[in-house]
């Protein structure tokens, strides 16, 4: 049931105020119709402040809110037509399973027997046919965020938001649902704004991903790019593991670590310092000499830790007193390394293509 | 002797160690109960006087009191003013329960604070300021001046025991509601009022009781053929005392045991 009425979201300049905290100021985001865009940032980010004002529950001070072509600022809950999935999952424990999905079509008049026909439609989709007679605590706490978000799309709305609906499942079953989850996005096609705190679930989930901080959009994009192009020093260090290097610029714009050439220009001239972000798993360790090359940097140093955690391994390789680089790589026997034991010196290969360059701090 | 020497708790405390405990609270209990039990024996007895223990045994003051068309009046008023109490009280005390409760307003607390008061000031005050405002509106000895002044007494009660219920109950299932398309009052009616019934019945009866049980806003708002149980009894008590009164009392105690069982069970069910 491909959703023809998924709309676009338009937010343009909302803003939000509780006493002197800026909770949100003047977002901007552009989500397109069927897209699954995730707002991802640390708590207190005001990721959740914008979801709630998308679902209507609160009144930004400025600001305008479009689904489609439609002004949404001033219409309540209950006429935007958006569904709504909660972390505490909010099911009705005085209604079935079916009542619970059913609600929203008692109140939009359906006939009884249309409503049966899509609750069960609903309850196939989400894998529960047959349980909707139980009641809410007959149910585990999977089968209840599959209600609640069977609850939340059986109405066919134009817009799911979804609030960290996945926080409260331990970490085998949140892979699964992740997973789930997207296929049924894929399958129901309707606009999903996902609020998540987890960089990883974002980065599983997501077509693109807003990361939010301090009441700002900080970057937009998909994850890829998110986390291959940071933006700046906070993109970086939230999303995903990485080791940020300073790095000094000669007269010709040169970028350079000690004595290694990083970019032999400056991306930007008007700013004046720069940091190499590097990933753990971009990082790989070299036999012998290897050389700075065009293709690669080399970087040397001893290593000072070594931790084993099944599918990969991470060592930790001090190039000088004060920097440590992490690497990180397979455990299979192909990339083993002989002589990867403390105190030894060993050479570390970046290839060019991964350089990540991010302003320094204060400096945008 | 296993009991005497058996563990009490978790802990190697025998009930033996303990039995002085039993005794004492034994004790309490008998002297929180005893003044109200000891008019049930008095309300069958024979004789002209209340008396303890009764010589003879009869049921001729049951009579009085069904075959007295005063009693059997202040009987409907008390009834009448409970009932119509609850009715005001419950859903008033809900209201602002709710309200202070979902608000988050910051004066919130304040407000809560002030609409409890009537269970903090002295009755006593209550009851002269009620007698004088009345006066001036006219409503002393009517059935509205005591319904007013016993929801005053009431609601606060009310409002205790569903901002409790409120307490333990997730607000976000009415957001849910109202997302899926239920205005804030159908959310409120089809959502958060069937999980927190409970707790409203409990409250409503509470209110009856309230009102059912006062004596003292009743002896100065309440009179002439809007006179109360209570007020009766009181001045019943004064002028000249015949077992009648004990014999009201028990049915006064067997009707609000009953309500309190009531509400006991209303309350087992819940979990």
């Amino acid at each position: 049931m491909n959703n023809s009425t998924a709309l676009p979201i338009s937010i343009r300049g909302l803003t939000k105020k509780y006493g002197d905290l800026n909770a949100l100021n003047s977002v901007d985001l552009e989500i397109k119709s069927s897209e699954f865009l995730t707002l991802l940032g640390p708590s207190g980010s005001g990721k959740t402040t914008l979801l709630m004002a998308i679902a209507g529950f609160n009144r930004p001070d400025a600001g305008s809110i479009k689904f489609g072509d439609a002004e949404m600022v001033l219409t309540p809950p209950h006429k935007r037509d958006v569904g709504m999935v909660f972390q505490s999952y909010a099911l009705f424990p005085h209604m079935t399973v079916s009542e619970n999905i059913g609600f929203p079509l008692k109140l939009r008049g359906l006939a009884a027997k249309e409503a049966r026909g899509r609750v069960d439609e609903a309850l196939a989709t989400v894998q529960l046919s047959g349980l909707g007679d139980r009641g809410i605590d007959q149910l585990s706490g999977g089968q209840r965020q599959r209600v609640a978000l069977a609850r939340a799309f059986v109405f066919r709305p134009r817009i799911l938001l979804m609030d960290e609906p996945l926080s409260a499942l331990d970490k085998k079953l949140r892979e699964h649902m992740q997973i789930e989850l997207k296929q049924i996005h894929r399958q129901l096609g309707v606009t999903t704004v996902y609020v998540t705190h987890d960089q990883r679930e974002a980065l599983t989930m997501s077509d693109r991903i807003a990361v939010i901080n301090d009441g700002e959009l900080v970057q937009v994009d998909t994850p890829e790019a998110i986390y291959n192009r940071p933006k700046d020093q906070f993109v970086a260090d939230f999303i995903g593991e990485s080791t940020m290097l300073a790095l000094t610029r000669d007269g010709d714009g040169r970028l350079s670590f000690g004595a290694e050439i990083i970019s032999s220009s400056t991306p930007d001239s008007s700013v004046s310092n720069w940091r190499l972000v590097i990933r753990p798993e971009r990082l790989h360790l070299l036999e012998g000499g290897a050389n700075t090359s065009e293709k690669q940097v080399v970087f040397r140093g001893r290593v000072t830790e070594y931790v084993f955690q099944g599918e990969t391994a991470f060592a930790l390789v001090a190039l000088n007193d004060t920097t440590i680089l992490s690497v990180r790589f397979g455990t299979g026997a192909g990339s083993r390394l002989r002589s990867l034991e403390l105190g030894a010196l060993v050479s570390v290969g970046l290839m060019r293509e991964d350089v990540i360059l991010i302003p320094e701090e204060g400096q945008m | 002797m296993s009991w005497w020497t058996s563990p009490a708790t978790e802990t190697q405390i025998s009930h033996g160690d303990r039995f002085w405990l039993y005794v004492l609270v034994a004790i309490i209990m008998l002297f929180l109960v005893i003044p109200t039990l000891i008019v049930i024996p008095m309300s069958f007895s024979d004789s002209q006087y209340l008396e303890f223990p009764p010589e003879q045994w009869s049921l001729r003051w049951y009579g009085e009191y069904f075959d007295s068309t005063k009693w059997m009046r202040a009987t409907v008023t008390s009834l009448q003013v409970g009932f119509l109490t609850l009715l005001v009280a419950t859903p008033l005390g809900t209201m602002a329960a709710y309200a202070l409760f979902v608000s988050g307003h910051r004066f919130a607390k304040s407000i809560f604070l002030l609409l409890i008061t009537p269970m903090i000031v002295p009755v006593i005050l209550i009851a002269i300021g009620a007698f004088y405002a009345f006066g001036r509106m006219g409503i002393n000895n009517s059935i509205t001046g005591l319904v007013l002044a016993h929801t005053a007494m009431a609601t606060p009660l009310v409002m205790i025991v569903i901002t409790a219920a409120l307490r333990s109950y997730d607000l976000n299932q009415e957001r849910v509601a109202r997302s899926l398309g239920a205005t804030r009052i159908k959310a409120f009616f089809t959502v958060t009022l069937p999980q927190i019934k409970f707790s409203v019945v409990t409250a409503g009866l509470l209110s009856f009781l309230t009102s059912f049980d006062e004596v003292i806003i009743a002896i100065f708002v309440s009179g002439g053929n809007n006179a109360t149980l209570t007020k009766h009894m009181f001045a019943a008590l004064r002028d000249f005392i015949d077992p009648t009164i004990a014999a009201i009392s028990t049915i006064m105690v067997g009707i609000s045991t009953a309500l309190l069982l009531a509400i006991q069970f209303v309350g087992s069910k819940k979990k």
